[in-house]
């Protein structure tokens, strides 16, 4: 029985090619003309074939079926039924096919919600969904079967990689899914915007919902991701700038810009080449963060066993539809005219500077990234670029970018120059509190806090001024809420990093030490075995002059069927401080090492993430009209 | 003429500026640049302490000692042609073990490499590229020395 669920799963991916194939016919074989209803119906049929296909792949993982080669790999009878369910999109072939559900979910939204679009408008839009469904379904079905058979059935699986088994890797792929595909929205919204003969600024107030769903969703996928590498790793750090956290990125600094330049030229019809051009840009950037994640050039827990034809497909589909874009980009470019000109002391000039620092930011991010591959692909040189890059140039390019988040409700309320005054007086009195509180001990840190407050004092003082105005808050509200939500972010950010103290430390059972304002005694270890695993806990008990805070229990787990071992960190989270402890190895008898870490506000840093993605929902206003 | 000199000093001074933030910008590229070395090209080359850079290669069956009651470790990185002494003071990643790869970021230190950072694979049939490469390296130069001998 369930042998023939396997097989039905690669049937329906074989039917969501024909399917595709379908929804292209009406384009490209008979022409406009001929009625759209086969494309219309087409592109929401894929989604229900892709995602029963899912669901057969999920069944064949709790069904036990390893003759299936990818669930031999990804999971075993021991693994609780959680992970045997999210061990279906753990690996590279089963991520890619929920890649490919995500985008026929977001191309039966399309097709849904585009009936307001004029047809033709409609039919490129949804043709080009098509193709780029085409694309990522045969480079599932060609190179990374999920549903491929193994010669040699074994009689249990493999294992999960242990570091998956976890919560936060379970929703952590689809919600970045999530954004990376619902960017080929946008970008095939873009390309068919290429096709009309005039743009019309509504088109722009027509995307923007998209744009922002996306971009919340890429969000929340890299907040998820950097929360799980913080607690999982085992390090204690949230940002790497690891090649595969710049992947996601890059296309997350690039969206940003871009929905703030839609704006513009949703409001006044200004920057629409641009606006286009950033579309097509966003896209790229996901999939080229795809092709470095999963073509395996890249070392990290997401390159798995790799296959170079992946890499060369990925690569392939990465020029034909980058090039294809900018091909038709360029050869239309011509017919975007604004509407109005830009000057600099306006919501457009600002959303100008906005995208400059946010698209050199990107670029100086690609160029870290990509020049190691480069130089090794030639077979010049093996090199890694190191963190103080990225620091030094990432963060004064942000510095600027947040004076202005700040100073848009000051431009957008005209104040008098008199209260513009009071009020920069008072964001400097207060976050020279602010950082003397905190002891604050480099100029950066002091950046950070004063923008922090610069920004939250003038939200604050505007919505104080707005509040008779009904309208203008409820336009607003999104904006205040993700602007304050990088507020928080900045604050997190620079007070952890400023005060966090991060200590390796040996430990004789019993014994105390003071780090920071707390004293930590490794009172005892004791053993526990589970399902899939065999663990050593400690139990660390915290205390501040002498009385008792709480007790901390990282283990030290190993994993019966892979025998790897992993750490996992006990942390006491509170919204002013975590107290991180993770354990290092038995040194000597009844001695171990140990990490011990005070992170105090690091929590600001995710609650910061989930206040932009709020703004960001609140600011997606549907447009009803037909355009 | 008037309008024009003024837009060419303006237009001059931009480029200027310009051109100093992309000297600045590269050269902060080109501090933070980590260089991959194996122990046979750590050996051979000359390296300035202090000079911080990675090296990869297998961690040698046997090597690993434990300072008893702390954290220092000391063990061997090969790359089966040569091989060399790492000091490490700090809690090695879950992943390493002995006759596996790892890579390590450091500086040399007379004759033994101090590491700041140790990254072990994240799986058993993982190996780092660049320590696939380093090896295979010197599996090739093996061949040719033992083809050499033959004759």
């Amino acid at each position: 029985m369930i042998i023939e669920i396997g097989y039905i799963g690669y049937f329906l991916l074989l039917l969501g090619l024909m399917n595709c194939l379908l929804l292209l016919t009406p384009k490209f074989v008979t022409g406009l003309n001929v009625s759209s209803n086969i494309l219309l119906s087409a592109s929401k049929l894929h989604f229900p074939i892709l995602l029963i296909s899912f669901i057969c792949l999920i069944a064949t993982f709790v069904g036990e079926d390893y003759s299936l080669d990818y669930v031999a790999k990804n999971s075993n009878s021991n693994l609780p039924l959680m992970y045997k369910i999210s061990a279906a999109w753990a690996g590279h072939e089963g991520s890619m096919l929920l890649w490919c559900v995500v985008s026929s979910f977001w191309m039966f939204l399309a097709s849904i919600f585009s009936g307001n679009l004029h047809k033709s408008l409609r039919i490129n839009f949804l043709a080009t969904m098509g193709i780029l469904n085409l694309a990522f379904l045969l480079f599932v079905v060609a190179t990374s079967n999920p549903f491929d058979r193994t010669m040699t059935v074994p009689i249990d699986g493999g294992d999960l990689n242990p570091l998956l088994q976890d919560f936060g890797l379970i929703v952590h792929p689809p919600m970045l899914y999530m954004g990376y595909v619902g960017l080929s929205v946008v970008f095939s919204f873009a390309i068919a915007c290429c096709f009309e003969s005039d743009f019309k600024k509504e088109w722009a107030q027509w995307i923007r919902p998209w744009i922002l769903a996306s971009w919340s969703f890429l969000t929340l996928g890299i907040a998820l991701g950097s929360w799980w590498a913080y607690y999982e790793l085992g390090w204690g750090g949230w940002w790497f700038w690891d090649p595969v956290e710049n992947a996601s990125f890059m296309p997350w600094l690039m969206s940003t810009a871009l929905l703030h330049s839609v704006i513009a030229t949703s409001e006044k019809g200004m920057f629409k080449s641009w606006t286009i051009l950033l579309s097509i840009f966003t896209f790229s950037l996901s999939l080229l963060g795809t092709f470095l994640v999963r073509s395996g050039i890249l070392i990290s827990v997401h390159s798995f066993a790799s296959d170079p034809t992946r890499g060369i497909f990925i690569l392939f589909m990465l020029f034909a539809l980058i090039g294809g874009g900018l091909i038709i980009y360029t050869m239309n470019s011509k017919k975007f005219i604004d509407d109005n000109e830009v000057t600099l002391f306006s919501k457009e000039g600002f959303f100008l500077l906005n995208n400059i620092l946010l698209v050199t930011a990107t670029f100086t991010i690609l160029l870290g990234t990509m020049y190691p591959l480069f130089l090794d692909v030639l077979g010049l040189e093996k090199i890694s670029v190191g963190v103080p890059y990225y620091n030094a140039v990432f963060i004064p390019l942000m510095i600027p970018l947040m004076l202005l988040v700040g100073y848009i409700p000051i431009l957008l309320s005209r104040a008098s120059k008199n209260a513009q005054l009071t009020q920069l007086g008072v964001i400097l009195i207060l976050s020279i509190i602010l950082s003397l509180t905190f002891s604050v001990s480099s100029i950066l840190f002091f950046i950070g806090i004063f923008s922090a407050t610069w920004i939250i004092v003038n939200i604050l003082y505007d919505v104080i001024l707005s509040l008779d105005n009904r309208i203008k808050l409820k336009n607003r509200i999104g904006m205040y809420f993700a602007h304050f939500g990088l507020a928080i972010f900045i604050l997190g950010a620079s007070v952890s990093e400023n005060n966090k103290i991060e200590k390796e430390l040996v430990l004789n059972v019993g014994e105390t030490k003071t780090i920071g304002l707390f004293d930590y005694k490794l009172e005892k270890l004791r053993e526990l075995k589970s399902v899939n695993y065999d663990a050593i806990i400690a139990s660390v008990l915290v205390s501040k002059n002498n009385q008792f805070i709480t007790e901390i229990n990282p283990e030290k787990r190993l994993y019966h069927s892979s025998e790897s071992p992993m750490t996992e960190a006990g942390i006491h989270g509170r919204i002013e401080r975590d107290l991180y402890v993770s354990l290092g190895n038995m040194v000597d008898d009844n001695k171990w090492s140990l990490r011990i870490y005070d992170k105090p506000f690091i929590r600001f840093i995710w609650i910061g993430t989930i206040f932009m993605v709020i703004g960001s929902i609140f600011s997606i206003r549907f447009k009803k009209k037909s355009l | 003429m008037k309008k024009r000199s003024v837009r060419i000093y303006y237009v001059s001074f931009l480029l200027v500026i310009l051109g100093f933030v992309l000297f600045i910008f590269l050269k902060t590229f080109n501090d933070n640049l980590l260089y991959y070395r194996s122990p046979t090209q750590l050996i051979n080359g000359n390296f300035p302490e202090n000079y911080i850079f990675r090296i990869g290669g297998m961690v040698e069956e046997g090597s690993l000692v434990r300072v008893k009651g702390t954290k220092k470790v000391r063990f061997f990185v090969t790359d089966f042609d040569n091989k060399m002494l790492i000091k490490y003071d700090g809690i090695l990643p879950d992943l390493f073990r002995e006759g596996q790869g790892v890579v390590i970021r450091g500086h040399v230190e007379k004759d033994y490499f101090v590491a700041e950072e140790v990254l072990a694979k994240h799986d058993e049939t993982y190996m780092p590229p660049e320590v696939q490469e380093s090896l295979g390296i010197s599996e090739n130069s093996k061949n040719k020395t033992t083809e050499s001998i033959q004759q």
